[in-house]
């Protein structure tokens, strides 16, 4: 076929339109792979009366929840907060490259090593002007959550939620169980709920984190909570024989818990516990979410994971702390300081609150008021912590603890008996995973 | 016909365009005054925008990706970029309990595939063929879940398979305590559960294939077969199945791919955990994430590519012989 010699059969804007194509693809093949990086950014406004914000809060409760907060914000600053919502785990997917972009000013991310990851990779803003004015808002141990390695604030944190063992009131009453205070107490207990005919634990393992909390809690009972600091951070050996004791603290428990948890998910281990088939269930406080009857709910109780060093006690509490963070260059700081005081102060979080009743507040002077008893329960289990977790995958390299710690722990749950090869492995893996540093 | 579109790479799709240019160029000097600077930008636009996305888009990122294979990096920033050698490969062949479990399953999943859907897509292929009543019902039927994507499918059989409240489990009482089955987490049971997910797509990719190889059999043949006296099985032996040839070819190709591209059916199903890993699984774990081992998850990559070249070469040569010789 030939062009018709006039060639008008082409028209001149949509010939633009295609060489500014053109322009774009040849852009894209010089400039590779950052500019992958610009995707998800916001306008560049640096209007001085808007702050914009990423958020992964998608799910419909903490949306509508944060959605007040802000317009709270607005009525008090006259500042507007221009949310750029996420899905949660695409959030968490594409921060790496969103960070590197064009981030928005602030934007919400979780407590601990996650956030000194970014902070040491300079791509957060220290808080420390914002830290002057609602430090007293927080007890010591959330304080010790927002600071970077360089020992400045880069976290304001807003709400939290422990880690415990959950049971039904109803189930101990009938059978007269008593709450286990010691690690022989709680094996006893095992035993009794099995002959009662119950499922001592339900478990979930589909997932592979839920896994991750059991070691934790294991782990800081029996080795201290800076034990576990130390091993998630790389330094202490996965061989050591301390950690080699909280697997076999764990080999103990392995047969009370409910059978083929490896294709459970936990919401479904949960229903066990709901239909008081399971007598315990060790998970975060969101399991509340499955207990959808009020009087079920109610009757959901929980208590801390019994003592089995009596040099640590109780004193540690596994409990992701969630709040906000400041990007490397925001555009509008004055704004965004103003916000970050409105969202540490206890007057934010008890809006938040009103809305999402599946967590607790971080902040120790916001109002227990409105809380329901578990909440209130939870609040005080964290207040008196004398350390926080935040859980492994939280307090540890993210690529370390999906690669290789979550089949590594599948692994040992298929197998509990070969711990040893296990632990090497872990280990070999870890130092070339932490050596990449 | 099917094969086209999914055997189609990007560069299948980029070629037409430059294909046809030289035609029009040729043109262009013989009849200069014809072409004005307008048509020649537009051919340059119509030939050079897909080269270019086609280099950007395939050839950059695999070259890339091969040159990352021997550095460690984060994603943030290229001055994290660090040479490591051959390090990676050290790690992945010595150190990494999932990779030569991967390995495994992909050459499972391609044996699986060759041995019990494309012999059943064969069969039915076969029996439609014969033009029984309601045989495009039938043909609908089993090429259904074709159609269906694969991150579907996996849903749906989850559900079947969910230990507890699943369809299997329910039906034949194994969600009690003390006679458990555990179809999605048992690292022995696990790839075979989803192996039958994978057959059952794969039995109407399978059959729709024949029954396009078996619509080009000249009716003749069996005609002759038929008036030599031979029997349905001895017809199909001696006669179909050799014509059937050039199909085969095809089918073996497409299911060598879909063994190395598997990923999406396990992704949805549980992640490629204990027992399902696969390299296409190991690849997105280590390089999308927070902090992600871009270097790491590239010789993965690498790996794979690796294997898809030492199957895609010969088949090439192959084709090309045979194309030169006719």
């Amino acid at each position: 076929m030939r062009l018709s010699p006039s060639g008008a059969s082409v028209p001149g804007p949509s010939r633009r339109s295609l060489l500014r194509g053109a322009g774009g693809a040849a852009l894209l093949a010089g400039a590779g792979i950052p500019l992958l990086s610009a995707c998800g950014g916001s306008g560049s406004s640096s209007d001085p009366k808007t702050v914009t914000l990423g958020s992964n809060a998608s799910d419909a409760v903490p949306k509508k929840a944060f959605a007040a907060v802000y317009a709270d914000f607005k009525k008090q600053s006259g500042i507007t907060v221009d949310v750029n919502t996420k899905d949660h785990n695409t959030f968490q997917e594409q921060i790496n490259s969103y960070l590197q972009g064009t981030p928005d000013d602030v934007f919400n991310w979780f407590a601990g090593y996650r956030m000194q990851f970014f902070a040491a990779k300079k791509l957060a803003t220290p808080v420390d002007d914002v830290w002057q004015k609602i430090g007293d808002n927080f007890p010591d141990a959330m304080k010790k959550l927002s600071k970077g390695e360089d020992g400045k604030y880069y976290f304001v944190p807003v709400t939290t939620y422990p880690w415990a063992v959950f049971y039904r009131k109803s189930v101990f009453q009938q059978h007269g169980y008593k709450i286990p205070a010691t690690w022989d107490a709680l094996v006893a207990l095992c035993k009794q709920m099995k002959k009662d005919g119950l499922v001592p634990f339900a478990f979930g393992d589909k997932d592979a984190w839920p896994a991750m909390g059991t070691f934790d809690q294991i782990n800081f009972r029996l080795n201290g909570y800076d034990f576990h600091v130390q091993l998630m951070a790389g330094k202490a050996s996965w061989t050591d024989a301390k950690v080699k004791a909280v697997f076999d603290h764990w080999a103990e428990l392995l047969p009370y818990h409910q059978d083929g948890f490896m294709g459970r998910t936990w919401e479904d281990a949960a229903q066990t516990l709901v239909s008081k088939k399971a007598g315990m269930y060790l998970l975060g406080s969101f399991v509340a979410q499955q207990f959808t009857n009020k009087a079920d709910l109610d009757d959901l109780d929980f208590f801390p994971f019994p003592e089995i060093n009596s040099a640590y006690g109780q004193e540690t509490v596994e409990a992701p702390t969630d709040g906000f963070m400041v990007s490397k260059a925001p555009k509008n700081h004055a704004g965004v300081v103003k916000l970050l005081e409105y969202l540490g102060s206890p007057a934010a979080e008890e809006m938040y609150l009103k809305t999402d009743p599946s967590v607790v507040a971080a902040s120790d002077k916001a109002s227990t008021s409105a809380y329901s008893a578990l909440q209130k329960k939870a609040f005080e289990m964290i207040g008196s912590a004398k350390s926080l977790t935040q859980f492994m995958d939280r307090d540890s390299r993210p690529d370390f603890t999906s690669t290789v710690m979550q089949p590594g722990l599948q692994k040992f749950l298929q197998n509990p008996k070969d711990v040893d090869s296990l632990l090497s492995s872990i280990e070999r893996q870890k130092k070339t995973i932490f050596a990449s540093e | 016909m099917t094969t086209d579109t999914t055997t189609q790479t990007p560069e299948a799709a980029a070629v037409p365009p430059p294909g046809a240019s030289p035609a029009r160029t040729r043109a262009a000097h013989s009849h200069r005054r014809l072409l004005t600077r307008r048509d020649r930008i537009t051919l340059a636009l119509m030939a050079g925008v897909p080269t270019i996305l086609h280099v950007a888009l395939v050839w950059v990122t695999a070259i890339a990706s091969i040159f990352l294979a021997f550095t460690t990096w984060d994603g943030i920033g290229f001055g994290s970029i660090k040479w490591v050698g051959l390090d990676n490969f050290t790690q992945l062949f010595n150190d990494n309990p999932q990779f030569w479990p991967a390995v495994e399953h992909n050459v499972i999943w391609f044996v699986v595939l060759i041995l019990i859907p494309t012999p059943f897509g064969l069969f039915l292929a076969v029996q439609l063929d014969k033009r029984i009543r309601f045989s495009r019902v039938y043909q609908t039927a089993f090429f259904l879940p074709v159609v269906i994507s694969m991150a579907c499918i996996g849903f749906v059989w989850q559900l079947v398979y969910n230990p507890d409240t699943g369809l299997i489990n329910s039906i034949i009482g194994a969600n009690k305590p003390g006679h458990y089955i555990d179809w999605i987490g048992d690292p022995h049971l696990n790839l075979w559960a989803i192996l039958i997910a994978a057959s059952w797509r794969h039995t109407g990719y399978m059959m729709i294939l024949y029954l396009a190889g078996l619509k080009s059999v000249d009716p003749s043949l069996r005609e002759a077969a038929a008036l030599d006296g031979a029997n349905e099985w001895q017809t199909f032996k001696s006669v179909i199945f050799p014509t059937l040839r050039p199909t085969n070819t095809v089918v073996l190709v497409v299911t060598i791919i879909e063994a190395l591209r598997a990923f999406d059916l396990v992704f949805v199903f549980n992640k490629g955990a204990q027992g399902t890993e696969l390299l296409s699984i190991l690849v997105t774990n280590n390089i999308i994430g927070e902090s992600s081992r871009i270097g790491y998850g590239s010789a993965i990559a690498v790996v794979l590519l690796v294997i898809s070249l030492a199957v895609i070469i010969p088949y090439l040569i192959a084709t090309f012989r045979k194309e030169r010789r006719a």
